[in-house]
């Protein structure tokens, strides 16, 4: 089960789309675990003979199946991080008319989105969708510190140490939701973390 | 009052330039300085032509930071509904105008990497003050300007010897064409095309680029229409009780106007929505030419753009 449906929330909180092919000379499609599964659904051979594919497997074994595809390019990168320099080149060599796919984590489509907005294209002409896991990146309002991959309300900052409550309000700057100290009024009144939609 | 702020000027040049083409500069009656605007913004000219007053938006082509004077250029368009006819014979050295304050609905998207401006003929206008504004900012920009022939061409040479790099001129006679799809394939991440010409150019950049996968928000074009006569209907204005005759050469605006009924507008040009104005009830069909409403709300009937669209039928009641 790759697709999740987000409760209805405040209009911070982003949302996302569904891929589809969208005609255009170039495209470019990140795909974080399971996110290979909604390049699966839309790939044709017209469509993969112009693309090429990113795909971050974070324990997923989609390899083979997007290889099949025979994309234009295909590269696989052992994390987001490992993939950026790969991902900042091709969108700096890129030309208009380029189309940008990004599916996965809601963390990995934030800040794919801001490295395509900063070589200039529209936050809305980047085509999102989430698949797999609903962890969130968050971060810390008090120490500014990102705390990766968040499943649990509250969680503890994994820089400065604080109990945070994870909000839904998101910072498209920093491509993560806020967390805030959750026993400011009553220090060390922590109530039991939960999942994030629990 | 409807419309933008408005500013008394004298005109202080009139400098044909070609065949068709006049610039004429305003400066302010009062000796005082003009507001700075960004490239791309108009003005709309007031003139006092018997008993007509037309209102026509012209995109201002000075310098955006000059506060001293502003310049327009005016083709003469002997087939049009006597604007530029006005401009061009009547207007005299030192005749006092009143034109508004600049509106601009065609500037620079700033967050662009690299601004790619194709122009056809008068079209070039809104370019020519952008440029100034680029060349301050720095900005990357490219031109590539349409021309019928060199005779016509306004403003090519000038753009030529000051930015030999990013200037390219086509002329129509030469048969040379811009070779759009291989010009819009090579551009950076991050280009916005701009378009200001003819309507079948306009067309002819803005379906192109879509083809080729540009994002809507990276295209960019600028028409002014100009209304178009039709034949005469009548409109019952509700708010104001008043029944208005709209003859066959002046635009329901106009007509509204005449009965002194204070309608709101901006560009006069079917483009800012400015005078979009609720229908109450109708007997007949509209005839919508505006760049405004979307083609539901064409179809739906409910509203209108009184500025260049018109109406057809038995009845018409408007909320005005
Ligand atoms: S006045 Fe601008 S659309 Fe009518």
């Amino acid at each position: 089960m790759s697709k999740f449906e987000f409760p209805k929330s405040i209009a911070s909180r982003p949302v996302w789309g569904t891929l589809e092919f969208r005609s255009g000379e170039h495209h470019l499609m990140i795909a974080e675990a399971e996110g290979a599964e909604a390049v699966l659904d839309i790939a044709t051979p017209d469509l993969m003979a112009k693309t090429h594919i990113i795909y971050i497997p974070r324990g997923t074994d989609y390899a083979d199946k997007l290889r099949a595809l025979t994309p234009a390019q295909f590269y696989e990168g052992p994390s987001y991080g490992a993939a950026l320099p790969r991902i900042r080149r091709v969108l700096e060599d890129a030309h208009m008319g380029l189309q940008v796919y990004l599916t996965g984590t809601e963390g990995m489509m934030g800040q794919a989105m801001n490295e395509a907005m900063a070589v200039g294209l529209p936050h809305t002409a980047i085509q999102t969708e989430h698949r797999g896991s609903t962890a969130r990146r968050m971060q810390c309002v008090h120490c500014k510190g990102i705390t990766e991959d968040v499943e649990v309300d509250p969680f503890v900052c994994s820089h400065c140490g604080l109990n945070l409550f994870v909000r839904d309000h998101y910072s498209r700057r920093h491509a993560a939701y806020q967390g805030v100290r959750v026993d400011a009024e009553d220090h060390g009144n922590v109530p039991e973390p939960k999942g994030i939609y629990e | 009052m409807s419309g933008a702020e408005k500013i008394q000027v004298k005109v202080t040049e009139i400098t044909p330039l070609n065949e068709l083409v006049t610039r004429f500069r305003f400066e302010r009656v009062d000796g005082g300085q003009l507001p700075t605007f960004s490239g791309g913004a108009h003005t709309v000219v007031e003139m006092q032509d018997g008993g007509i007053t037309r209102l026509n938006p012209y995109s201002l082509m000075s310098d955006p930071f000059e506060q001293s004077s502003y310049t327009i250029s005016v083709r003469r368009d002997d087939q049009g509904r006597g604007g530029s006819l006005f401009m061009h014979r009547q207007v005299k050295l030192g005749d006092e105008m009143t034109i508004s304050y600049p509106v601009n609905l065609f500037s620079l998207d700033l967050r662009a990497r690299k601004h790619l401006f194709l122009a056809g003929g008068i079209g070039i206008t809104p370019f020519l003050a952008q440029i100034k504004q680029l060349d301050v900012l720095h900005g990357q920009w490219e031109l590539h300007y349409a021309c019928r022939n060199q005779a016509l061409a306004s403003y090519a040479d000038e753009l030529a010897e000051r930015h030999p790099h990013e200037t390219h001129i086509y002329y129509d006679d030469q048969k040379q064409a811009i070779d759009l799809k291989g010009l819009l394939n090579g551009q950076p991440l991050g280009t916005h095309v701009y378009v200001c010409g003819p309507k079948g150019m306009i067309d002819w950049v803005c379906n192109t680029a879509q083809a080729q996968g540009w994002p809507a928000d990276c295209i960019h074009y600028e028409e002014f229409l100009a209304p178009q006569p039709g034949k005469p209907f009548e409109v019952h204005l509700k708010a104001s009780g008043k029944t208005v005759y709209v003859g066959e050469h002046e635009s329901l605006l106009e007509a509204i106007e005449r009965e002194g009924v204070d309608a709101p507008y901006l560009c006069r040009g079917g483009a800012c929505g400015q005078c979009e104005t609720v229908v109450l009830d109708h007997e007949g069909n509209f005839v919508h030419r505006d760049h405004w409403l979307t083609d539901e709300e064409k179809a739906a009937g409910k509203k209108i753009m009184p500025c260049v669209s018109r109406f057809e039928g038995k009845s018409l009641v408007l909320d005005r």
